[in-house]
């Protein structure tokens, strides 16, 4: 018959297919309609369960009944039925699409190709772009079955892990998404359970099974507690961007993931998370000091860093501006801070001795700490001194780059790795660094060396060396200061 | 110290490593399980498992060996003068983590990096361990990802890269100055050295297996790097100048972008703010256009302003066509296909569908809106047979029209 015929008579056919993702036999029934010169307009497809498309539900019920029956029968020298292979990949996966209207779309096109193979190249026809779009939502969801299946191990009774999944896909995908499982975890035994079916792998063969519910899968993983935690850890609350998760992981996946649960606390607390990291950071805007009194003034009244908050007072700088000499030490001791001047305990005196030895004055020098406070904690009745951590030293470093510009001193002599690290803004070893002139940005040098502190803790023969050293440094600063003052 | 549990080792080091932007696991070679002792595939391409609120998506087990670490760089959470807590893994615990969630599927494999405990030698030898267990012992076959350490003799890093997919190399900063002011224990020429080095094995490997099937890949995946954007000086044009040199002299896959954001102990040398999100957001679409619509960075320069960085209410395309209107309005019947991708709203599958149906049809304002996403986007910048835009290309305020109004989603 042909096409004309078909009209004429009225004649009507109905193809059952055997299952949904079928698409092999879609493909060989709309072979033999293509042949029989059926128009697209005199078919329908039903689904398993299904009353086919549009057309079956407008009365034409009786004619359908007999089915397949009707279907005419191949001519006698079939025509060569002919596809791109663009229809044959964007069909395979619209095939699978759950719109029930999909089988008849893809025979209208099918129909169309005969008369113009190219015809999937017009992108912008209505039909071949409704089929595009069918395909992409399948593929979407394909790969969202990929992301988003989450085995949860049970142990059988023969001993062995089985990894069983519960998901919910959109589209008639489990069949053909089998392949993906069964290439990743070929040698592990697992099933994936959905509404429409199920499959499970028992390292060597696939298996079909009936539609699942969610009861049917195991209800919790203990391996899940360690993916929630690696989950909120490797989350930055810096950079809330709620949109680009919902995008790509919509809110109906959610119920199916374990991670899922903990979003709504973990947006609520990302503000919060932020807001505390840059106040622990903050540091009060203010106006660069005039004068070393203001620098005093200032650091006596800066809450930049917790130290300020030990009930302790800032501890200024000692000396005069135009010194060609600024000696910083690290931070004042108990006796500097009830004195109120820095280097006057022990550590202080021992400075003395060895300043008065090199030759060098200690009146003619600027001499302040790279931390202001008293950093301590309490032993007993006594207030124990703690080293300043780096981000202390780093938070006090205005201050001291403030007294610096005011001094403007030839050399710098830091004395310690806390010193040395609040000019320079990174800690350096002392010994490496020791007995050489390290130039600064505005052309001062610095001369590093160690602590007095460093001898008070040593005993006998290290001690004797570590103090010739420590003279040798303040000689070598004694030189170059006499060499450039002349 | 109380021992730390698995768990809270695990919530150290993975918070530790989040400030690594990559975690792609495509462009790989083909490999499933299949006749193999353990699992893993990958088939070209990258799935995310999970997105997290920040809107990136999760692939990898993404963690550091350890967070402990000899360096002092300002930027990283991990450096040495931090007070953070720290903890280290053994490489078996991160070999088990890493089966034990892939089984279950929630990872595409493991993105291995350390802080640097002894020396850098020491601490590859550290993350090769990893990657050779999971190879050799667990035959697992799942993307890979080590960071390698450019300080690391490079017998090592090569024995890196025939374990993993990808390697990567962080130049960390866009400026020499700014890596010599942030990370003073790095040196620009070294980390250069070692990516050069890596790409001459690269392209080594590439060349035996054309000739010996059984020759070994080496990081199949190529190689990436990252840069920190915002904590120093460095403008919009001379980041995509370096990131165009780095794609050009190493072939690198890929260069990624971090704004830098706040830290919890942040250095004193720092910037506490961080920079708009949407900075690296232009940055990365700058980075689009580079590779896959044949702009040049002199053409991203040009969209920049006077101070070298792109403007942040519209994207650096309509940036870069509101400056040079008179190249539109473009015939989508008739241009080619290079100026149909300087046309802000066509990406490049749409400029595909029009090349392959104009050959069919002569396209309609119509046409044009079923194979884009938004018409109204594209229609100031393009004629039909029945659409011209006449005026609008020339009217002082397209931009108002154009941008669109942003808005930040918080709490829901």
């Amino acid at each position: 018959m042909t096409a004309m015929q078909h009209v004429s008579l009225g004649a009507h056919y109905a193809v059952h297919l055997p299952a949904p993702d079928d698409f092999a036999f879609w493909c060989e029934r709309a072979r033999g309609l293509v042949q029989g010169d059926v128009p697209p307009d005199r078919v329908s497809w039903i689904e398993p369960g299904g009353t086919g498309d549009l057309f079956a539900s407008e009365g034409h019920q009786g004619s359908l009944a007999r089915g397949e029956k009707r279907l005419p029968p191949p001519p006698a020298d079939p025509r060569p039925v002919r596809a791109s292979q663009r229809f044959l990949t964007v069909a395979r996966s619209a095939a699978l699409h759950s719109e029930r209207t999909r089988f008849g779309l893809l025979y209208r096109l099918l129909w169309r190709l005969q008369s113009n193979p190219r015809l999937m190249e017009d992108t912008a026809d209505p039909e071949v772009r409704r089929c595009e779009e069918l395909a992409k939502a399948v593929r979407r969801d394909a790969h969202k079955m990929h992301a988003f299946v989450r085995f949860r191990e049970v142990i059988e009774e023969d001993g062995t892990p089985h990894f069983v999944a519960w998901f919910e896909p959109d589209h008639h995908i489990l069949r053909a998404e089998a392949g993906f499982f069964i290439r990743r975890f070929a040698n592990m035994r697992w099933s994936i359970l959905t509404p429409r079916g199920s499959i499970h792998w028992d390292g060597e063969t696939m298996r079909e099974g009936p539609p699942a519910r969610r009861e049917d899968a195991p209800q919790g993983d203990p391996v899940e507690a360690l993916w929630r935690s690696y989950y909120a850890s490797i989350f930055n609350p810096a950079r809330l961007k709620v949109g680009a998760m919902l995008s790509e992981m919509p809110k109906k996946y959610w119920k199916n993931l374990p991670e899922a649960e903990l979003i709504p606390q973990l947006i609520a607390g990302a503000q919060a998370r932020e807001t505390a990291m840059v106040t622990a950071g903050a540091r009060a805007e203010r106006a660069r000091p005039a004068s070393l009194a203001e620098v005093a003034q200032g650091a006596g009244a800066c809450r930049d860093c917790g130290i300020a908050d030990c009930g302790t007072r800032a501890v200024a700088g000692e000396g005069l501006p135009g010194a060609p000499l600024m000696i910083i030490g690290e931070q004042p001791g108990d006796e500097e801070d009830q004195a109120g001047r820095p280097f006057v305990g022990p550590a202080g005196q021992l400075l003395d001795d060895h300043l008065a030895r090199a030759g060098i004055e200690r009146e003619a020098a600027y001499v302040t700490n790279a931390v202001k406070h008293f950093k301590f904690t309490w032993k007993g009745k006594h207030r124990l001194h703690q080293s300043p951590g780096a981000k202390e030293i780093d938070t006090c470093r205005w201050w001291l780059e403030a007294e610096r510009s005011l001094v403007r001193p030839r050399i710098v002599l830091a004395l310690g790795a806390s010193a040395a690290r609040g000019l320079l803004g990174r800690t350096v070893s002392v010994t490496r660094e020791r007995g050489r002139a390290i130039r600064l940005d505005d052309g001062a040098e610095l001369w590093v060396t160690v602590h007095p502190s460093y001898l008070l803790r040593l005993d006998g023969a290290a001690r004797a060396e570590q103090a010739a050293l420590f003279s040798a440094d303040l000689a070598a600063v004694q030189a170059r200061l006499a060499a450039l003052t002349g | 110290m109380a021992q730390q549990s698995l768990r809270q080792r695990l919530e150290i080091l993975a918070d530790a490593a989040k400030y690594d932007a990559s975690c792609a696991s495509s462009g790989t070679a083909k490999k499933n399980s299949l006749g193999g002792k353990g699992v893993g595939s990958t088939e070209g391409m990258g799935i995310c498992h999970a997105y997290a609120p920040d809107g990136r998506c999760i692939s990898l087990l993404k963690i550091l060996l350890t967070n402990h670490c000899i360096f002092d760089c300002h930027y990283c959470i991990n450096r040495k003068s931090a007070n953070t807590p720290r903890a280290r893994f053994t490489p078996q615990e991160v070999v088990d983590l890493t089966l034990n969630f892939y089984r279950r599927n929630y990872i595409e494999g493991l993105f291995l990096s350390s802080g640097i405990v002894r020396n850098a030698n020491h601490t590859m030898e550290q993350l090769v361990e990893v990657a050779r267990i999971l190879r050799e012992e667990h035959d697992f076959r799942g993307y890979i990802h080590l960071k390698t350490i450019p300080e690391a003799e490079p017998e090592i890093i090569h024995q890196a890269g025939l374990y993993a997919d990808r390697v990567s190399i962080n130049v960390e900063l866009p400026t020499t100055a700014g890596l010599t002011r942030l990370a003073p224990d790095k040196n620009a020429g070294q980390i250069e050295g070692a990516i050069a080095r890596t790409k001459a094995r690269i392209v080594e490997a590439r060349d035996e297996r054309k000739r010996f099937r059984h020759a070994p890949r080496f990081a199949p995946a190529g190689q990436s790097t990252q840069m920190i954007v915002g904590a120093d000086g460095a403008s919009d044009s001379a980041i995509i100048g370096k990131a165009s040199r780095l794609y050009g002299d190493f072939g690198l896959r890929r260069v990624y972008y971090s704004a830098f954001s706040p830290i919890p102990d942040a250095s004193a040398v720092l910037p506490l703010k961080r920079p708009p999100l949407l900075r690296e957001h232009r940055l990365y679409q700058s980075d689009w256009l580079m590779r896959f619509y044949g702009f040049a960075p002199q053409d991203v320069a040009d969209a920049a302003g006077a101070d070298g960085n792109l403007p942040l209410d519209i994207d650096p395309k309509l940036a870069w066509a509101l400056k040079f209107r008179a190249s539109f309005p473009v015939d989508v019947n008739r241009a080619p296909r290079e100026m149909l991708l300087r046309v802000p709203g066509l990406g490049t599958k749409a400029v595909a569908r029009i090349l392959a149906s104009r050959r069919h049809r002569t396209l309609r304002l119509d046409d044009v809106a079923r194979l884009t996403a938004s018409v109204a986007k594209v229609r100031p910048f393009i004629c039909t047979v029945d659409w011209r835009p006449t005026f609008l290309t020339d009217r002082a305020d397209l931009r108002g029209l154009l941008v669109t109004k942003s808005e930040q989603l918080e709490l829901f």
